[in-house]
């Protein structure tokens, strides 16, 4: 990660307001990381799309000409860590945890395979 | 029965406690309501007729035998499809949760169910929440009984058009950027956005968890008030909730006194990019607020410029990470992907998630992965999280000159179905003037302020500092009493009306 906006060449044209066009490749790379296998015409569509609105977000930056201390905000209220009281309460059973399953067997998920073969 | 229908939730609470009639009376008569009118309006996903009455008999016998009871209980209600219900279909819109019954509550609907509100059935949305047309539901789009050529905006659009067309007296919906208060301007029905935390999140779906927040959809403010605290305080299972009382919301509804009020006008929502008719509503019922004895400031919040993009930066991050859990593995839609001989988990969820998502659903998702990536992190979601804070910050500032700020709550009226289908940025700007307090978590309102130019109702956005909401409802009801009198009674739509 790098330390400010301006250190990484990609940050710096957004930050100019200049980002660079999603390409259909980095359409496809992204639908890999976020596990969506996308139709060819699902590729071709989001790239001009995309770029449109990134361009649009893009500006935010500059609003922060001069702010850039500003300390970033990621929720309105402060976050502090909640603990529950440990008490014993009832919970699911197997049976209506099970019950919305795509596939289940023997009181658990039936999932595919999550490891290669070869 | 028209009678019974006629009547707001405040008045139908009185009739239920005269015994002028019974819950299961009035459920029915909200059922054939929806019987004859949603094949039009298709404001309900799913209509639950016989857990309603049977809720509806419940209160009766408990009425019955001299139990107290919540002022609300036997009015019945209906709830956005993104609430978890129990013995009920939870889809979010989506294709992905088609058919999924949820096995827990959420706290707003187990709230309602205490209270003794019988849930007439689960309103249509945009997808997860996503859009601001309901043109975005994979179950096909809610109509706007103004004008069924036309959305009842969005994402709560289904809630929205089920109050406004008087197939409910009631609604329960959730704004994250406007969801609640865009589908209320465009409707002429009353939508509240409670402080982030006053209403729990437990078992709502979540779109972008920073900013979520469940609240009322009704025909007035009184109504918002009794609704808001039946669903409104403090929940363990949230940790964002907030641990403190319900401001005093029915009270301030009741209340509706201006004088003295501070009200100021945001210099930046509004004027250019204004439908004039909105724009001229807008500014009538500031007058109207004068007259009553407000006092109006022009404020200025400079960063409110950027919350629109702000905010397209923060939601789709949210998103996707909070729809990854969508992996076809535990609930949900499971697809194999064509051409692949036993397929590897990996692939199934790629395949269901493409199948089951929707377009726009997809395009946030990717969207927010591109604004999360290595590299754009900083210039994306960072700059977007202070540019966050500085809205905050405009907000403190403005609330130190006014008690509440004021503005349209959408820019135009309602549009017509497709108009903005194909141009997502021209969907977004729907929200621009709802956002900023979603960004801060203040509370906001809509209320209703008249018609346009075209005969389309327009809605009066009240912003209101973090846990004062009590100020939205005092300064809203006012507004709604001062209008009432000039239009001689309530705005009731031209279609689908008996």
């Amino acid at each position: 990660m790098p330390d400010s906006p301006h250190d990484d060449p990609r940050s710096a044209a957004v930050a100019a307001g200049t980002p660079q066009a999603i390409t259909r490749d980095d359409v496809a790379h992204l639908a890999g990381l976020a596990r969506i296998a996308l139709s060819d015409a699902e590729l071709d569509r989001l790239g001009p799309e995309l770029s449109k609105i990134v361009e649009a977000v893009a500006t935010v930056s500059q609003a922060l000409e001069g702010r850039e201390d500003v300390e970033p905000m990621s929720h309105p209220t402060p976050l502090r860590n909640v603990f529950r009281d440990d008490d014993v309460r009832p919970t699911l059973t197997p049976e209506d945890a099970l019950a919305m399953a795509p596939a289940a067997e023997d009181q658990r998920f039936l999932v595919p395979k999550i490891l290669g073969e070869e | 029965m028209t009678d019974l229908i006629s009547l707001n939730a405040a008045g139908l609470a009185d009739e239920l406690a005269s015994g002028g009639t019974s819950s299961a009376e009035l459920t029915r008569a909200y059922l054939d309501r929806i019987e004859a009118y949603d094949t039009t309006l298709h404001a309900f996903l799913h209509v639950d007729a016989e857990g309603a009455l049977a809720a509806a008999h419940e209160v009766d016998r408990k009425r019955a035998g001299g139990e107290e009871l919540s002022p609300l209980a036997g009015v019945p209600i209906a709830v956005k499809d993104l609430f978890c219900t129990v013995g009920q279909p939870t889809t979010c819109g989506s294709r992905i949760l088609e058919g999924w019954v949820p096995p827990y509550d959420a706290t707003v609907v187990s709230r309602l169910r205490r209270a003794g509100l019988p849930i007439l059935g689960k309103t249509n949305l945009d997808e997860f929440a996503m859009g601001s047309s309901t043109e975005h539901s994979a179950y096909g789009p809610s109509r706007n009984p103004w004008d069924t050529e036309r959305t009842p905006g969005g994402s709560g659009g289904g809630s929205a058009a089920a109050v406004a067309g008087r197939l409910a007296p009631l609604a329960i919906g959730t704004d994250t950027g406007g969801s609640i208060r865009q589908p209320g301007a465009l409707t002429a029905t009353v939508g509240v956005k409670p402080t982030y935390g006053g209403v729990s999140r437990y078992g709502i779906v979540a779109l972008a968890s920073s900013l979520d927040q469940a609240g009322p959809v009704t025909r007035t403010v009184l109504d918002a008030a009794l609704l808001h605290e039946v669903i409104g305080g403090h929940d363990p299972m949230d940790s964002t909730s907030i641990d403190a009382p319900v401001p005093p919301v029915v009270e301030a509804a009741r209340r509706g006194d201006v004088s003295g009020l501070r009200i100021g006008v945001v210099k930046e929502l509004g004027g250019e990019g204004f439908q004039s008719g909105v724009q001229a509503r807008f500014e009538e019922a500031v007058e109207l607020l004068v007259g009553a004895g407000a006092k109006v400031v022009e404020v200025s919040c400079p960063s409110f410029v950027k919350a629109l993009a702000t905010y397209y930066l923060v939601l789709p991050s949210e998103v996707s990470s909070n729809l990854a859990r969508f992996d076809a593995m535990r609930y949900g839609l499971r697809v194999a992907p064509e051409d692949v001989d036993d397929p590897s988990a990996e692939q199934v969820m790629a395949a269901s998630r493409d199948a089951g998502f929707g377009d726009e659903v997809k395009r946030r998702i990717i969207l927010g992965t591109y604004a999360l990536s290595s590299g754009y992190y900083d210039a994306y979601y960072g700059s977007a999280q202070k540019v966050r804070a500085l809205v905050a910050r405009d907000f403190e500032a403005a609330f130190e000159q006014a008690d509440v700020l004021v503005s349209p709550t959408a820019p135009t009226t309602a549009f017509k179905m497709g108009e903005k289908l194909d141009d997502p940025l021209q969907m977004y700007l729907q929200d621009v003037a709802t956002i900023p307090g979603n960004l801060a978590g203040v509370p906001g309102i809509s209320v209703p302020a008249g018609l346009a130019e075209d005969g389309l109702p327009v809605g009066f956005q009240l912003l209101a500092p973090l846990q004062a909401d009590d100020r939205l409802y005092n300064a809203g009801a006012a507004l709604e009493r001062l209008l009432l009198e000039k239009w001689g009674g309530p705005l009731t739509p031209p279609e689908v009306m008996a």
